[in-house]
Protein backbone atom coordinates (compact mmCIF):
# COMPACT_ATOMS: atom_id res chain seq x y z
CA UNK A 1 0.00 0.00 0.00
CA UNK A 2 0.58 3.73 -0.21
CA UNK A 3 2.29 4.86 2.73
CA UNK A 4 2.08 8.22 2.04
CA UNK A 5 -1.59 7.89 3.09
CA UNK A 6 -0.38 7.55 6.52
CA UNK A 7 0.86 11.50 6.30
CA UNK A 8 -1.65 12.92 4.43
CA UNK A 9 -5.38 11.56 5.87
CA UNK A 10 -6.23 13.23 9.03
CA UNK A 11 -8.89 11.05 10.06
CA UNK A 12 -7.52 7.41 10.16
CA UNK A 13 -10.51 5.32 8.10
CA UNK A 14 -11.51 3.49 11.15
CA UNK A 15 -12.63 7.00 13.14
CA UNK A 16 -15.17 7.29 9.62
CA UNK A 17 -17.26 4.23 11.57
CA UNK A 18 -20.15 5.12 13.80
CA UNK A 19 -19.44 3.07 16.76
CA UNK A 20 -21.69 2.42 19.80
CA UNK A 21 -22.46 5.97 22.14
CA UNK A 22 -19.99 7.83 19.42
CA UNK A 23 -22.05 10.51 20.57
CA UNK A 24 -19.84 10.89 23.87
CA UNK A 25 -17.17 8.40 23.14
CA UNK A 26 -15.16 9.55 20.58
CA UNK A 27 -12.65 6.02 20.24
CA UNK A 28 -11.80 3.38 22.42
CA UNK A 29 -7.95 2.29 22.78
CA UNK A 30 -6.36 -0.90 24.13
CA UNK A 31 -2.57 -1.18 24.83
CA UNK A 32 -0.46 -4.04 25.52
CA UNK A 33 3.14 -3.78 26.73
CA UNK A 34 5.71 -7.02 26.11
CA UNK A 35 8.98 -7.40 26.11
CA UNK A 36 11.38 -10.00 24.98
CA UNK A 37 12.90 -12.49 27.60
CA UNK A 38 16.65 -12.41 26.05
CA UNK A 39 17.52 -8.64 24.91
CA UNK A 40 17.66 -5.62 27.56
CA UNK A 41 15.09 -3.10 27.95
CA UNK A 42 15.20 0.18 25.55
CA UNK A 43 16.25 2.16 28.64
CA UNK A 44 19.42 0.23 28.43
CA UNK A 45 19.80 -1.73 25.19
CA UNK A 46 22.58 -1.23 22.79
CA UNK A 47 22.28 0.03 19.14
CA UNK A 48 22.64 -3.36 17.83
CA UNK A 49 20.20 -4.83 19.85
CA UNK A 50 17.51 -2.38 19.11
CA UNK A 51 18.54 -3.10 15.07
CA UNK A 52 18.17 -6.82 15.96
CA UNK A 53 15.01 -6.90 17.30
CA UNK A 54 13.59 -4.13 14.52
CA UNK A 55 14.71 -6.59 11.59
CA UNK A 56 13.44 -9.61 13.51
CA UNK A 57 9.73 -7.69 13.17
CA UNK A 58 10.35 -6.41 9.97
CA UNK A 59 10.87 -9.97 8.69
CA UNK A 60 8.17 -11.41 10.54
CA UNK A 61 5.45 -9.21 9.79
CA UNK A 62 6.84 -9.12 5.78
CA UNK A 63 4.21 -10.20 3.36
CA UNK A 64 1.84 -11.71 6.75
CA UNK A 65 -2.01 -10.84 6.13
CA UNK A 66 -3.98 -10.45 9.39
CA UNK A 67 -7.56 -11.19 8.38
CA UNK A 68 -9.12 -8.01 8.04
CA UNK A 69 -5.97 -5.84 9.08
CA UNK A 70 -4.41 -7.03 5.93
CA UNK A 71 -0.84 -6.28 5.89
CA UNK A 72 1.35 -4.00 8.29
CA UNK A 73 4.05 -1.48 7.28
CA UNK A 74 6.67 -0.55 9.16
CA UNK A 75 8.00 2.61 9.56
CA UNK A 76 11.36 2.86 11.14
CA UNK A 77 11.68 6.21 12.87
CA UNK A 78 15.12 6.83 11.80
CA UNK A 79 14.06 7.46 7.99
CA UNK A 80 11.30 9.68 8.77
CA UNK A 81 11.07 13.16 8.50
CA UNK A 82 10.33 15.05 11.69
CA UNK A 83 7.25 16.31 10.78
CA UNK A 84 5.83 12.90 9.75
CA UNK A 85 6.85 11.85 13.04
CA UNK A 86 4.64 14.53 14.62
CA UNK A 87 1.72 13.71 11.95
CA UNK A 88 1.79 10.26 13.19
CA UNK A 89 2.08 11.55 17.38
CA UNK A 90 -1.35 13.80 16.32
CA UNK A 91 -3.07 11.23 14.56
CA UNK A 92 -2.10 8.90 17.88
CA UNK A 93 -0.70 6.19 16.31
CA UNK A 94 2.76 6.44 18.22
CA UNK A 95 3.99 8.26 21.39
CA UNK A 96 5.90 11.50 21.01
CA UNK A 97 8.41 9.51 23.33
CA UNK A 98 8.61 7.17 19.99
CA UNK A 99 8.78 9.97 17.65
CA UNK A 100 11.51 11.74 19.56
CA UNK A 101 13.68 9.74 21.73
CA UNK A 102 13.83 6.72 19.81
CA UNK A 103 16.46 6.91 17.04
CA UNK A 104 15.96 2.92 16.54
CA UNK A 105 12.26 2.93 17.13
CA UNK A 106 9.72 1.81 14.68
CA UNK A 107 5.88 0.90 14.20
CA UNK A 108 3.75 -1.51 12.09
CA UNK A 109 0.79 -0.37 11.13
CA UNK A 110 -2.54 -1.74 10.05
CA UNK A 111 -3.75 -0.23 6.38
CA UNK A 112 -7.02 1.65 8.29
CA UNK A 113 -4.37 2.53 10.77
CA UNK A 114 -6.80 0.92 13.91
CA UNK A 115 -3.83 -1.42 14.96
CA UNK A 116 -1.07 0.39 15.54
CA UNK A 117 2.59 -2.03 17.47
CA UNK A 118 5.59 0.24 18.45
CA UNK A 119 8.85 -1.53 18.73
CA UNK A 120 11.50 -0.18 21.18
CA UNK A 121 9.78 2.90 22.50
CA UNK A 122 9.81 2.35 26.04
CA UNK A 123 9.16 -1.41 25.85
CA UNK A 124 10.38 -3.58 22.83
CA UNK A 125 6.48 -4.26 22.40
CA UNK A 126 3.31 -2.10 22.32
CA UNK A 127 0.75 -3.35 20.70
CA UNK A 128 -2.07 -1.04 20.59
CA UNK A 129 -5.82 -1.33 19.04
CA UNK A 130 -8.23 1.74 18.35
CA UNK A 131 -11.66 1.28 17.63
CA UNK A 132 -14.81 4.21 17.16
CA UNK A 133 -16.75 4.66 20.04
CA UNK A 134 -17.05 2.72 23.13
CA UNK A 135 -15.79 -0.54 22.14
CA UNK A 136 -13.31 -1.79 24.84
CA UNK A 137 -13.80 -4.94 24.21
CA UNK A 138 -14.02 -5.35 20.88
CA UNK A 139 -10.25 -3.58 21.06
CA UNK A 140 -8.89 -5.77 23.71
CA UNK A 141 -9.95 -9.17 21.64
CA UNK A 142 -7.91 -7.75 18.78
CA UNK A 143 -4.97 -6.52 21.17
CA UNK A 144 -5.14 -10.18 22.29
CA UNK A 145 -4.88 -11.86 18.88
CA UNK A 146 -1.91 -9.66 17.27
CA UNK A 147 -0.24 -11.06 21.25
CA UNK A 148 -1.20 -14.26 20.90
CA UNK A 149 0.22 -14.35 17.56
CA UNK A 150 3.37 -12.35 18.06
CA UNK A 151 4.00 -15.03 21.24
CA UNK A 152 4.04 -17.64 18.70
CA UNK A 153 7.28 -16.28 17.60
CA UNK A 154 9.23 -14.74 20.28
CA UNK A 155 9.89 -15.49 23.90
CA UNK A 156 8.22 -12.41 26.12
CA UNK A 157 9.57 -11.86 29.49
CA UNK A 158 6.97 -13.32 31.80
CA UNK A 159 7.20 -14.20 35.26
CA UNK A 160 5.22 -16.43 37.13
CA UNK A 161 4.37 -14.00 39.91
CA UNK A 162 4.81 -11.35 38.34
CA UNK A 163 3.09 -11.48 34.77
CA UNK A 164 4.09 -9.87 32.14
CA UNK A 165 7.75 -7.63 32.83
CA UNK A 166 8.13 -4.44 31.76
CA UNK A 167 10.38 -1.51 31.53
CA UNK A 168 8.15 0.44 34.25
CA UNK A 169 6.88 -0.64 37.11
CA UNK A 170 3.57 0.82 36.54
CA UNK A 171 2.75 -1.04 33.58
CA UNK A 172 3.99 -4.46 34.99
CA UNK A 173 1.57 -7.57 35.35
CA UNK A 174 -0.89 -7.00 32.33
CA UNK A 175 0.97 -4.33 30.46
CA UNK A 176 -2.52 -2.98 29.51
CA UNK A 177 -3.40 0.37 29.60
CA UNK A 178 -7.75 0.92 28.68
CA UNK A 179 -8.59 4.41 27.98
CA UNK A 180 -11.46 5.82 26.21
CA UNK A 181 -11.67 9.25 25.01
CA UNK A 182 -14.66 11.40 25.85
CA UNK A 183 -16.13 14.57 24.56
CA UNK A 184 -18.12 15.88 27.30
CA UNK A 185 -19.42 19.09 27.18
CA UNK A 186 -22.02 18.88 29.27
CA UNK A 187 -20.23 18.35 32.12
CA UNK A 188 -17.86 20.83 31.82
CA UNK A 189 -20.50 23.35 30.89
CA UNK A 190 -22.45 22.74 33.87
CA UNK A 191 -19.16 22.87 36.18
CA UNK A 192 -19.22 19.18 36.96
CA UNK A 193 -15.95 18.28 36.03
CA UNK A 194 -13.89 19.48 38.55
CA UNK A 195 -16.42 17.14 41.16
CA UNK A 196 -16.01 14.16 38.71
CA UNK A 197 -12.15 13.95 38.28
CA UNK A 198 -11.22 13.36 41.34
CA UNK A 199 -13.86 10.88 42.10
CA UNK A 200 -12.39 9.10 39.02
CA UNK A 201 -9.00 9.08 40.47
CA UNK A 202 -9.99 7.74 43.60
CA UNK A 203 -11.24 4.77 42.41
CA UNK A 204 -7.77 3.77 40.19
CA UNK A 205 -8.40 5.30 36.75
CA UNK A 206 -6.81 8.90 34.86
CA UNK A 207 -8.74 11.72 33.54
CA UNK A 208 -6.86 14.11 31.34
CA UNK A 209 -7.20 15.83 28.55
CA UNK A 210 -6.38 14.70 25.23
CA UNK A 211 -5.03 17.42 23.73
CA UNK A 212 -2.88 20.31 26.02
CA UNK A 213 -0.95 18.44 27.84
CA UNK A 214 -1.45 19.60 31.71
CA UNK A 215 -4.80 19.83 33.66
CA UNK A 216 -6.84 21.62 30.76
CA UNK A 217 -8.47 19.75 28.48
CA UNK A 218 -9.28 21.13 24.74
CA UNK A 219 -12.10 20.55 22.95
CA UNK A 220 -13.73 19.37 26.03
CA UNK A 221 -12.12 15.89 25.29
CA UNK A 222 -11.34 14.09 28.33
CA UNK A 223 -9.21 10.39 28.39
CA UNK A 224 -10.12 8.45 31.07
CA UNK A 225 -7.72 5.25 31.54
CA UNK A 226 -7.00 2.41 34.12
CA UNK A 227 -3.78 2.84 36.59
CA UNK A 228 -3.12 -0.65 37.95
CA UNK A 229 -2.43 -3.09 35.63
CA UNK A 230 -0.90 -5.76 38.41
CA UNK A 231 -3.65 -7.61 40.48
CA UNK A 232 -6.34 -7.59 37.83
CA UNK A 233 -7.42 -9.53 35.11
CA UNK A 234 -7.40 -8.01 31.70
CA UNK A 235 -11.35 -8.70 31.15
CA UNK A 236 -11.49 -6.88 35.31
CA UNK A 237 -9.35 -3.81 34.05
CA UNK A 238 -11.63 -2.72 30.88
CA UNK A 239 -14.80 -3.96 33.07
CA UNK A 240 -13.97 -1.34 36.19
CA UNK A 241 -13.51 1.41 33.11
CA UNK A 242 -16.47 0.13 31.65
CA UNK A 243 -18.73 0.73 34.20
CA UNK A 244 -17.51 3.73 35.04
CA UNK A 245 -17.43 5.36 31.62
CA UNK A 246 -21.40 3.79 31.57
CA UNK A 247 -21.90 6.23 34.43
CA UNK A 248 -20.11 8.99 33.09
CA UNK A 249 -22.09 8.53 29.77
CA UNK A 250 -25.51 8.69 31.84
CA UNK A 251 -24.35 11.98 33.27
CA UNK A 252 -23.30 13.79 30.55
CA UNK A 253 -26.61 12.73 28.65
CA UNK A 254 -28.68 14.30 31.60
CA UNK A 255 -25.88 17.07 31.62
CA UNK A 256 -27.16 18.00 27.85
CA UNK A 257 -30.62 17.07 28.91
CA UNK A 258 -31.06 19.81 31.40
CA UNK A 259 -28.84 22.61 29.42
CA UNK A 260 -31.62 22.20 26.54
CA UNK A 261 -34.58 22.38 28.84
CA UNK A 262 -33.06 25.46 30.67
CA UNK A 263 -31.06 27.25 28.27
CA UNK A 264 -32.44 25.93 24.87
CA UNK A 265 -31.62 29.27 23.16
CA UNK A 266 -28.67 30.63 24.72
CA UNK A 267 -27.24 26.74 24.26
CA UNK A 268 -28.40 27.60 20.09
CA UNK A 269 -27.00 30.74 19.91
CA UNK A 270 -23.40 29.72 21.46
CA UNK A 271 -23.51 26.42 18.75
CA UNK A 272 -24.36 29.25 16.01
CA UNK A 273 -22.14 31.65 17.29
CA UNK A 274 -18.87 28.90 17.02
CA UNK A 275 -20.04 27.76 13.70
CA UNK A 276 -20.03 31.79 12.27
CA UNK A 277 -16.47 32.04 14.15
CA UNK A 278 -15.50 28.73 12.67
CA UNK A 279 -16.29 29.41 9.39
CA UNK A 280 -15.40 33.04 9.02
CA UNK A 281 -12.30 33.83 11.08
CA UNK A 282 -8.91 34.43 9.64
CA UNK A 283 -6.94 33.82 12.25
CA UNK A 284 -7.41 31.51 15.07
CA UNK A 285 -5.58 29.88 18.11
CA UNK A 286 -5.68 26.18 18.64
CA UNK A 287 -7.44 26.86 21.92
CA UNK A 288 -10.41 29.12 20.40
CA UNK A 289 -10.31 26.44 17.57
CA UNK A 290 -10.88 23.71 20.42
CA UNK A 291 -13.55 25.23 21.88
CA UNK A 292 -15.47 26.31 18.83
CA UNK A 293 -15.49 22.94 17.30
CA UNK A 294 -16.69 21.58 20.60
CA UNK A 295 -19.94 23.53 20.31
CA UNK A 296 -20.00 22.88 16.99
CA UNK A 297 -20.26 18.82 17.96
CA UNK A 298 -22.47 19.25 20.65
CA UNK A 299 -24.69 21.23 18.17
CA UNK A 300 -24.59 18.32 15.41
CA UNK A 301 -25.49 16.26 18.23
CA UNK A 302 -28.22 18.08 20.20
CA UNK A 303 -29.75 18.59 16.48
CA UNK A 304 -29.09 22.16 15.78
CA UNK A 305 -26.81 21.92 13.38
CA UNK A 306 -27.58 19.36 10.00
CA UNK A 307 -25.33 19.58 7.24
CA UNK A 308 -21.98 19.10 9.10
CA UNK A 309 -20.97 15.54 9.89
CA UNK A 310 -20.49 14.08 13.04
CA UNK A 311 -16.32 13.18 13.06
CA UNK A 312 -15.76 16.74 12.10
CA UNK A 313 -14.60 17.52 15.64
CA UNK A 314 -12.22 14.51 15.72
CA UNK A 315 -10.49 15.21 11.83
CA UNK A 316 -10.10 18.97 12.46
CA UNK A 317 -8.71 18.83 16.60
CA UNK A 318 -6.42 16.46 14.28
CA UNK A 319 -5.81 18.44 11.18
CA UNK A 320 -5.43 21.90 13.03
CA UNK A 321 -2.29 20.86 15.39
CA UNK A 322 0.88 21.88 14.20
CA UNK A 323 1.93 18.92 12.62
CA UNK A 324 -0.53 18.91 10.42
CA UNK A 325 -0.37 22.79 9.37
CA UNK A 326 3.55 22.44 8.68
CA UNK A 327 2.79 19.21 6.74
CA UNK A 328 -0.23 20.96 4.71
CA UNK A 329 1.90 24.29 4.37
CA UNK A 330 4.66 21.95 2.91
CA UNK A 331 7.08 23.78 5.51
CA UNK A 332 7.66 25.22 9.16
CA UNK A 333 5.43 27.88 10.14
CA UNK A 334 5.54 30.61 13.08
CA UNK A 335 3.12 30.33 15.56
CA UNK A 336 1.02 33.39 13.99
CA UNK A 337 1.22 31.72 10.36
CA UNK A 338 -0.13 28.78 11.73
CA UNK A 339 -3.37 30.16 13.13
CA UNK A 340 -3.71 32.10 9.66
CA UNK A 341 -2.74 28.56 7.91
CA UNK A 342 -5.84 26.74 10.98
CA UNK A 343 -8.27 29.36 9.98
CA UNK A 344 -8.54 29.09 6.78
CA UNK A 345 -8.44 25.40 6.88
CA UNK A 346 -11.43 25.48 9.08
CA UNK A 347 -12.93 27.52 6.67
CA UNK A 348 -12.32 25.53 3.37
CA UNK A 349 -13.08 22.42 5.11
CA UNK A 350 -16.65 23.40 6.60
CA UNK A 351 -17.35 25.17 3.40
CA UNK A 352 -18.12 21.86 1.71
CA UNK A 353 -20.87 21.26 4.00
CA UNK A 354 -22.45 24.56 3.11
CA UNK B 1 10.28 37.83 36.05
CA UNK B 2 6.66 37.74 34.42
CA UNK B 3 5.75 35.79 30.79
CA UNK B 4 6.30 38.12 28.32
CA UNK B 5 3.37 36.47 26.06
CA UNK B 6 0.39 36.57 28.51
CA UNK B 7 1.82 39.46 31.18
CA UNK B 8 -0.18 37.10 34.13
CA UNK B 9 2.52 33.74 35.17
CA UNK B 10 5.77 33.82 36.21
CA UNK B 11 8.38 33.37 33.36
CA UNK B 12 9.87 29.73 34.22
CA UNK B 13 11.85 29.27 30.80
CA UNK B 14 14.44 31.71 29.50
CA UNK B 15 15.53 30.93 25.96
CA UNK B 16 18.79 33.03 24.23
CA UNK B 17 17.70 33.41 20.20
CA UNK B 18 20.45 34.07 17.92
CA UNK B 19 19.90 34.76 14.58
CA UNK B 20 22.40 36.84 11.79
CA UNK B 21 24.34 37.48 15.44
CA UNK B 22 21.47 39.37 16.93
CA UNK B 23 20.46 38.53 19.84
CA UNK B 24 16.54 38.04 21.45
CA UNK B 25 16.09 36.65 24.77
CA UNK B 26 12.84 35.37 25.49
CA UNK B 27 11.13 34.43 28.79
CA UNK B 28 8.19 32.40 29.07
CA UNK B 29 5.61 30.47 31.65
CA UNK B 30 5.44 26.86 30.50
CA UNK B 31 2.30 26.98 29.02
CA UNK B 32 2.92 29.78 26.40
CA UNK B 33 6.06 27.99 25.69
CA UNK B 34 3.66 25.06 24.81
CA UNK B 35 1.69 26.87 22.82
CA UNK B 36 4.16 28.21 21.11
CA UNK B 37 5.59 25.36 20.42
CA UNK B 38 9.00 26.63 18.62
CA UNK B 39 10.96 25.48 21.40
CA UNK B 40 9.83 22.09 21.30
CA UNK B 41 9.10 19.57 19.12
CA UNK B 42 6.31 18.02 21.37
CA UNK B 43 4.96 18.59 24.97
CA UNK B 44 7.27 16.35 26.75
CA UNK B 45 6.74 16.95 30.37
CA UNK B 46 4.26 13.72 30.69
CA UNK B 47 7.22 11.42 30.57
CA UNK B 48 9.35 13.59 33.06
CA UNK B 49 7.09 14.06 35.83
CA UNK B 50 6.22 10.51 35.89
CA UNK B 51 9.83 9.50 36.01
CA UNK B 52 10.18 11.92 38.96
CA UNK B 53 7.41 10.31 40.90
CA UNK B 54 8.00 6.97 40.76
CA UNK B 55 11.94 7.77 41.40
CA UNK B 56 10.17 9.84 44.48
CA UNK B 57 7.96 7.02 45.33
CA UNK B 58 11.48 4.32 45.72
CA UNK B 59 13.17 6.86 47.51
CA UNK B 60 10.36 7.37 49.56
CA UNK B 61 10.59 3.51 50.86
CA UNK B 62 11.36 3.73 54.60
CA UNK B 63 13.22 0.16 53.98
CA UNK B 64 15.17 1.35 51.34
CA UNK B 65 16.49 3.80 53.58
CA UNK B 66 17.41 2.11 56.35
CA UNK B 67 19.28 -0.36 53.66
CA UNK B 68 21.27 2.24 52.31
CA UNK B 69 23.18 3.78 55.22
CA UNK B 70 24.25 0.61 57.09
CA UNK B 71 25.19 -1.72 54.72
CA UNK B 72 27.20 0.19 51.76
CA UNK B 73 28.06 -3.16 50.13
CA UNK B 74 24.91 -4.72 50.21
CA UNK B 75 23.91 -2.05 47.31
CA UNK B 76 27.39 -3.01 45.48
CA UNK B 77 26.10 -6.67 45.64
CA UNK B 78 22.52 -5.73 44.17
CA UNK B 79 23.52 -5.47 40.74
CA UNK B 80 21.65 -7.09 38.22
CA UNK B 81 24.27 -9.95 36.42
CA UNK B 82 22.96 -9.36 32.89
CA UNK B 83 22.51 -5.59 32.41
CA UNK B 84 24.07 -4.38 34.79
CA UNK B 85 22.28 -2.58 36.59
CA UNK B 86 22.15 -1.67 39.81
CA UNK B 87 19.37 -1.24 42.62
CA UNK B 88 20.56 2.48 43.36
CA UNK B 89 20.08 2.87 39.25
CA UNK B 90 16.67 1.60 39.37
CA UNK B 91 15.54 3.96 41.94
CA UNK B 92 17.05 7.00 40.03
CA UNK B 93 15.61 6.13 36.56
CA UNK B 94 12.29 3.95 37.84
CA UNK B 95 12.96 1.73 34.85
CA UNK B 96 13.80 -1.72 35.18
CA UNK B 97 17.16 -2.49 32.79
CA UNK B 98 15.87 -6.37 31.87
CA UNK B 99 14.02 -9.14 32.43
CA UNK B 100 16.60 -10.45 35.12
CA UNK B 101 16.34 -7.35 37.09
CA UNK B 102 12.90 -8.38 38.61
CA UNK B 103 15.50 -11.68 39.56
CA UNK B 104 17.57 -9.47 41.12
CA UNK B 105 15.92 -6.86 42.83
CA UNK B 106 12.69 -9.70 43.58
CA UNK B 107 12.97 -8.84 47.69
CA UNK B 108 12.64 -5.34 47.12
CA UNK B 109 9.67 -4.90 44.70
CA UNK B 110 6.70 -6.37 46.58
CA UNK B 111 6.11 -2.64 48.66
CA UNK B 112 6.89 -0.86 45.75
CA UNK B 113 4.06 -2.79 43.54
CA UNK B 114 1.49 -2.42 46.48
CA UNK B 115 1.75 1.07 45.99
CA UNK B 116 1.44 1.42 42.28
CA UNK B 117 -1.10 -0.91 41.91
CA UNK B 118 -3.80 -0.29 44.49
CA UNK B 119 -1.96 -2.93 47.39
CA UNK B 120 -1.67 -5.87 44.84
CA UNK B 121 1.32 -7.80 44.46
CA UNK B 122 1.11 -10.75 42.08
CA UNK B 123 -0.34 -10.70 38.21
CA UNK B 124 -3.65 -12.33 37.91
CA UNK B 125 -4.03 -12.00 34.25
CA UNK B 126 -2.99 -13.26 31.15
CA UNK B 127 -0.86 -16.10 30.96
CA UNK B 128 1.15 -16.49 27.32
CA UNK B 129 0.82 -19.99 26.18
CA UNK B 130 4.63 -21.01 24.80
CA UNK B 131 6.29 -18.96 27.46
CA UNK B 132 4.10 -19.67 30.39
CA UNK B 133 3.97 -23.34 30.33
CA UNK B 134 2.82 -25.39 32.80
CA UNK B 135 1.18 -22.49 34.66
CA UNK B 136 -1.33 -21.91 31.50
CA UNK B 137 -2.22 -25.47 31.72
CA UNK B 138 -2.65 -24.73 35.41
CA UNK B 139 -5.39 -21.89 35.09
CA UNK B 140 -6.85 -23.95 32.33
CA UNK B 141 -7.25 -27.10 34.71
CA UNK B 142 -8.50 -24.38 37.53
CA UNK B 143 -11.24 -22.76 35.08
CA UNK B 144 -12.33 -26.23 33.35
CA UNK B 145 -12.57 -26.90 37.11
CA UNK B 146 -14.84 -24.72 38.30
CA UNK B 147 -16.81 -25.30 34.79
CA UNK B 148 -17.11 -28.44 36.25
CA UNK B 149 -18.27 -27.80 39.57
CA UNK B 150 -21.39 -25.03 37.58
CA UNK B 151 -22.26 -27.83 35.17
CA UNK B 152 -22.92 -30.46 38.29
CA UNK B 153 -24.73 -28.08 39.66
CA UNK B 154 -26.72 -27.35 36.71
CA UNK B 155 -27.14 -31.54 36.37
CA UNK B 156 -25.67 -31.27 32.92
CA UNK B 157 -23.77 -34.55 33.35
CA UNK B 158 -23.02 -35.33 29.53
CA UNK B 159 -21.09 -32.16 29.38
CA UNK B 160 -19.16 -32.48 32.57
CA UNK B 161 -18.27 -35.96 31.71
CA UNK B 162 -16.43 -34.01 28.43
CA UNK B 163 -14.76 -31.32 30.87
CA UNK B 164 -14.11 -34.04 33.20
CA UNK B 165 -12.06 -35.79 30.52
CA UNK B 166 -10.32 -32.59 29.14
CA UNK B 167 -9.29 -31.81 32.88
CA UNK B 168 -7.84 -35.80 32.92
CA UNK B 169 -6.05 -35.12 29.49
CA UNK B 170 -4.21 -31.80 30.90
CA UNK B 171 -3.51 -33.30 34.36
CA UNK B 172 -1.70 -36.46 32.46
CA UNK B 173 0.49 -33.82 30.47
CA UNK B 174 1.39 -32.32 33.38
CA UNK B 175 2.34 -35.29 36.16
CA UNK B 176 4.19 -37.65 32.88
CA UNK B 177 5.99 -35.16 31.23
CA UNK B 178 6.77 -32.76 33.77
CA UNK B 179 4.88 -29.95 31.30
CA UNK B 180 8.22 -30.61 29.19
CA UNK B 181 5.93 -31.13 25.83
CA UNK B 182 4.07 -28.02 26.58
CA UNK B 183 6.79 -25.91 25.75
CA UNK B 184 6.93 -26.76 22.71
Amino acid sequence: MNEHLFFQRALSPWMNEEGPDSDIVLSSRIRLARNMKRYSFPTVFTNEEAIQIVQLFEQLFSQKQFGDLGPFVLLKMNELQAIEKRVLVEKHLISPHLAEDCTFGACLLSEQEEASIMINEEDHIRIQCLFAGFQLKEALKMANALDDWIEQHIDYAFDEKYGYLTSCPTNVGTGLRASVMMHLPGLVLTQQMNQIIPAINQLGLVVRGTYGEGSEALGNIFQISNQITLGKSEEDIVEDLTGVVRQLIEQERMAREALVKTSNIQLEDRVYRSYGVLTNSRIIGSKEAAQCLSDVRLGIDLGYITNVPKTILTELMILTQPGFLQKYAGGALRPQERDVRRASLIRERLYQWK
Amino acid sequence: MICQECNQRPATLHFTKIVNGEKTEIHLCEQCAHEKGEMFMFPHQGAFSINNLIAGLLNMDASLKEQKAPSFHNEHVLQCERCKMTYAQFVKVGRFGCANCYETFRSHLPPIFRKLHGGHVAHEGKIPKRVGGTLYVRKQIGQLKQMLQELIAKEQFEKAAEVRDQIRELEAKLNTEGGASLYE
